[in-house]
């Protein structure tokens, strides 16, 4: 029925502007996508791996961590462990997007796919409110969907491109590695909070490299989030003591 | 097959199934509180440690070299507002410079 009501903005208006925004957050996601290429295959892996990961693990974050790991030496099982665990986080993407996709079957397969930070966040942006999330549904296609063409694209170029610089270290290209987590990590880093969470995951693996094989420890900081959780948790619901001691003090 | 393959293909399955478990598990399977925050936290601890070793480790030693001059880069890049792929390239040059001029390895 709500589909059926006069809308301020002509649809096709509104449509226009939603895949003008995918096309533009498309664009901006190559440059990370050019980035993955090149330190995927200066880490070792081949041009093809590179693309499987793009095509289908499709999920920036666990696939610089996978590629990563194994470039520091580490096992395949801690690098799985450590791209999985980064991935986690699309799970509540789609948690948040199921109710506004309503698909199944094949669809909610592809859905799943294209479930990843940018197709969310352009999905969420929009109000579900005047037209039964019709909108929001566009949106989250129209940025999966282009996101999955200019990741793939500009990770062939970057993979390619890169193989044909030369020796990786004389460029710095060690160094981009790093760098790369930095700027994936940065939009997160908001608050005092963020940054604790952050510095200690640091510490924690820096300290633990001597003794645990590479790839390891960046896994054992998983339980740095797990207290923050605890504790984050913990500080938002009231318990009866603090309010005991809240009583006290008054 | 070889490990970085096996690798690829587990971490690939692995990260697909949760992006199908968000679209298809019963909402109060994931919507806890403890299950959020946690799953909040994640990214910012694993994202952090793979920034340090990736900077300060070689192997199972740590190490002072030319990545570090390229990581601090990045950082003021960053504070600039610079697009990812400026980062990234900005360290590559700082760590090519420092080891070029010999002030690093």
């Amino acid at each position: 029925m709500s589909t059926h009501e006069p809308h301020h903005a002509p649809w096709t208006d509104e449509r226009r502007g939603i895949v003008a925004n995918a096309l533009g957050v498309g664009i901006a996601v190559a440059a990370y996508g050019v980035s993955f290429g090149a330190i995927s295959v200066t880490g070792g892996l081949t041009v093809l791996q590179t693309q499987v990961l793009s095509a289908l693990m499709f999920t920036g974050g666990s696939q610089f961590a996978l590629i990563g790991v194994l470039a520091a030496g580490g096992g395949a099982a801690a690098a799985v462990a450590t791209s999985v665990l980064l991935g986690v986080r699309n799970a509540f993407y789609g948690l948040s997007m199921a109710p506004v996709l309503r698909v199944h079957g094949l669809r909610r397969a592809v859905a799943a796919q294209l479930t990843i930070d940018e197709s969310t966040a352009m999905a969420v942006s929009r109000s579900t409110e005047h037209d039964d999330g019709r909108a929001s549904r566009f949106a989250f296609w129209a940025t999966g969907l282009s996101v999955f063409v200019f990741w793939n694209l500009a990770t062939l170029l970057g993979s390619v491109g890169a193989g044909a610089l030369g020796d990786p270290k004389r460029l710095g290209l060690d160094a981009a590695i790093p760098a790369g987590f930095m700027a994936l990590v940065w939009p997160r880093l908001r608050d005092r909070r963020s940054w604790s969470i952050g510095l200690c995951a640091a510490a924690m693996a820096l300290v633990l490299t001597p003794f645990l094989r590479p790839g390891v420890p960046v896994l054992m900081t998983a339980s740095v989030a797990v207290v923050a959780g605890v504790l984050e948790v913990r500080r938002r619901t009231p318990e009866i003591d603090g309010a005991r001691t809240d009583g006290g003090a008054a | 097959m070889t490990p970085v393959w096996w690798a690829v293909i587990g971490a690939t399955i692995g990260c697909y199934l949760a992006k199908l478990a968000g679209q298809s598990v019963p909402e109060s399977v994931l919507d806890r509180p403890l299950v959020k925050a946690i799953s909040d936290a994640l990214p910012v601890a694993l994202l952090m440690a793979l920034v340090a070793v990736q900077t300060f480790a070689v192997g199972q030693h740590l190490v002072l070299d030319a990545r570090a001059a390229g990581l601090a880069s990045a950082v003021v890049a960053l504070l600039l507002r610079a697009p990812f792929l400026v980062v990234v390239v900005v360290a590559a040059a700082t760590a090519a410079v420092f080891r070029s001029m010999g002030w690093a390895v």
